[in-house]
């Protein structure tokens, strides 16, 4: 399919549409509008589909649960003070182990913050969010075409492990146009079919879907059961991308917009002769914590970059251990780095560690 | 005044559109962004975004390069094209040494004052009014930019104008097509005199 011109909200609600999202619910926060405003009118042309604009977040989260609960692939999007509110929901839909889609569209805060592009929301994302100790897969896109294959795998992990799966951008990544190219749709009706879901009982038992648990041991196996999914999702889904860290003596470790903004530092400092490379994970949850360690067999220092005061930062400590040196560079509150800015830290970091020689 | 004959393929340029709302400021940056990926360029278009009011200023951010783009925020655009005085007043410090800024002459009531870029004044809205209406004016500040800069070829604004505007019809085609010529023109007669 040939390439078009799309903003990346757009591209979310293109791609979530053609991964066979047939319920959307949500309500209007910048920078994220044009999510539901896209969903709106693709939906119209379809028969199948339903968008709802929600009263609230609230509302719009928990109609993605009971949509979720007929089987419906369904998602929601919102922006970080949205997605606060839209928490106790998502905890029910873990604790229900309902698939769904959150899209969260990050700006700066906290509290009602600004609508400019910030990776303030990383530790809400990765370590579940809401009350109860579940937990989200977390994916973060970095370019246009990014946001088509992460948005359509996330349904399909959604689907795999029925769990909330929270797709991580920011105002940029929804805001801005880049050419993307779409695979064809999938139809709704040829994926597999769920066995669990509430869709009359005739010829069957009753099905109970619920988060409700009062004798403590049930709701302790419960949380076991929890606990071997989520192992399972950190064996097998953790993703990242190496980025010219071949030879590299320093290593940039960033996400979305903050990976891309990494690269053209990195490319800058490999330009003026400087040995460094970049490792982006691309899973937030499951963090690629193995693949990062592996990496401290060659790299002995390493610059966390976050749009942020240091979130990732402690995952990445976690991964490396005694490895590795890590260092940080952040700017939190809608501010974006220029790569000059990335390139000069990294030159300051390698002069100091004589790792410029 | 740099000659058409001087110019060369630009690894990376960033231009930023600025004017109020209603000049078709976006839209000189969509075109511009589509051109580019018709050519097969790397390109990014980042619209300015929030609380705006109706007919306050609008600006966006196009990157066309021959590599993948980084960051797709220009803090120092190669060119500016500038749509009316509040604009120029605002972009005019961050443009690039070197860089060229775009005026609209009918609009633009000051002067730059700096003296390390270049300047291009085009009187859009009078020549679009010559061609039959002032909504044009966008279309012959782009073809002025794309004949000065040469980012993308000026066939390709063309095409991309044609298949964005689809809907509209020959009749508004063909005077997209003559606008933005008549902005080409209109910066070969500055380089030949």
């Amino acid at each position: 399919m040939a390439k078009q011109l799309m903003r990346g909200s757009h591209v979310i609600g293109e791609a979530a549409t053609r991964a066979g999202c047939r319920f959307y619910a949500g309500y209007p926060i910048t920078p994220q509008n044009e999510i539901p405003e896209y969903m709106s009118e693709r939906f119209a042309d379809l028969e199948d589909a339903t968008f709802i604009q929600a009263e609230s977040e609230l509302a719009a989260i928990n109609m993605v649960m009971g949509a979720s609960m007929t089987g419906v692939r369904a998602m929601t999007s919102s922006s970080s003070p949205g997605i606060s509110l839209k928490l106790e929901g998502i905890s029910y839909i873990a604790g229900m182990e309902l698939p769904a889609v959150i899209v969260n569209i990050m700006r700066g805060g906290p509290g009602l913050g600004n609508i400019a592009p910030s990776q303030q929301d990383y530790f809400q994302a990765t370590r579940g969010g809401g009350h109860g100790g579940y937990r989200t897969i977390v994916l973060a896109p970095h370019s246009g075409q990014e946001l088509v294959t992460l948005t359509m795998k996330a349904f399909d992990l959604a689907d795999s492990y029925r769990t909330p799966v929270i797709l991580l951008g920011d105002g940029l990544m929804g805001q801005m146009m880049e050419p993307v190219s779409f695979p064809d749709p999938i139809d709704p009706s040829k994926l597999p079919k769920k066995d669990w879901v509430l869709n009359g009982t005739k010829g069957r038992d009753t099905r109970l879907i619920a988060s409700l648990h009062l004798d403590p041991v049930e709701m302790e196996q419960f949380n076991w059961k929890l606990a071997r999914k989520y192992a399972a999702i950190s064996e097998r889904e953790a993703q990242h991308e190496s980025y010219l860290l071949d030879g590299a003596r320093f290593a940039v470790v960033a996400f979305g917009t903050a990976a891309r903004i990494a690269k053209g530092a990195v490319n800058r400092a490999r330009e003026a002769g400087l040995e460094v490379g970049l490792f982006r994970p691309v899973t937030l949850w499951p963090f690629p914590e193995k693949e990062l360690r592996a990496l401290t067999r060659t790299v002995k220092h390493i610059l966390v970059f976050e749009m942020n005061l240091g979130q990732m930062l402690e995952d990445v400590k976690i991964s490396v251990g005694e490895q590795a040196s890590v260092h940080f560079h952040g700017r939190p509150g809608g501010v974006i780095s220029t790569p000059h800015e990335v390139e000069n830290v990294i030159k300051k970091l390698m002069y100091k560690y004589e790792l410029d020689k | 005044m740099t000659s058409k004959t001087q110019k060369t393929t630009i690894a990376k340029a960033k231009t930023i559109f600025s004017g109020f709302g209603g000049q078709g400021v976006l839209m000189m940056g969509y075109v511009l962004a589509t051109s580019g990926m018709n050519e097969n360029k790397h390109v990014t278009y980042l619209p300015s975004y929030g609380a705006e009011v109706r007919g306050g200023t609008a600006n966006c951010t196009v990157t066309v390069s021959d590599e993948p783009i980084a960051s797709p925020v220009a803090s120092f655009p190669d060119s500016a094209v500038l749509m009316n005085t509040p604009s120029l007043i605002r972009f005019e410090g961050g443009v690039k040494s070197g860089g060229t800024v775009f005026l609209n002459s009918d609009l633009v009531d000051v002067r730059p004052k700096r003296r390390d870029i270049e300047v291009v004044s085009i009187p859009v809205n009078s020549i679009a009014g010559r061609l039959g209406s002032t909504r044009g004016a966008n279309m012959v500040m782009i073809g002025a930019l794309v004949q000065q800069t040469g980012l993308v070829s000026l066939k390709s604004v063309i095409q991309s104008v044609k298949s964005i505007f689809q809907k509209k019809g020959s009749k508004v085609h063909k005077m997209n097509t003559l606008a933005i010529k008549e902005g080409a023109a209109f910066v070969d007669a500055l380089s030949g005199s």
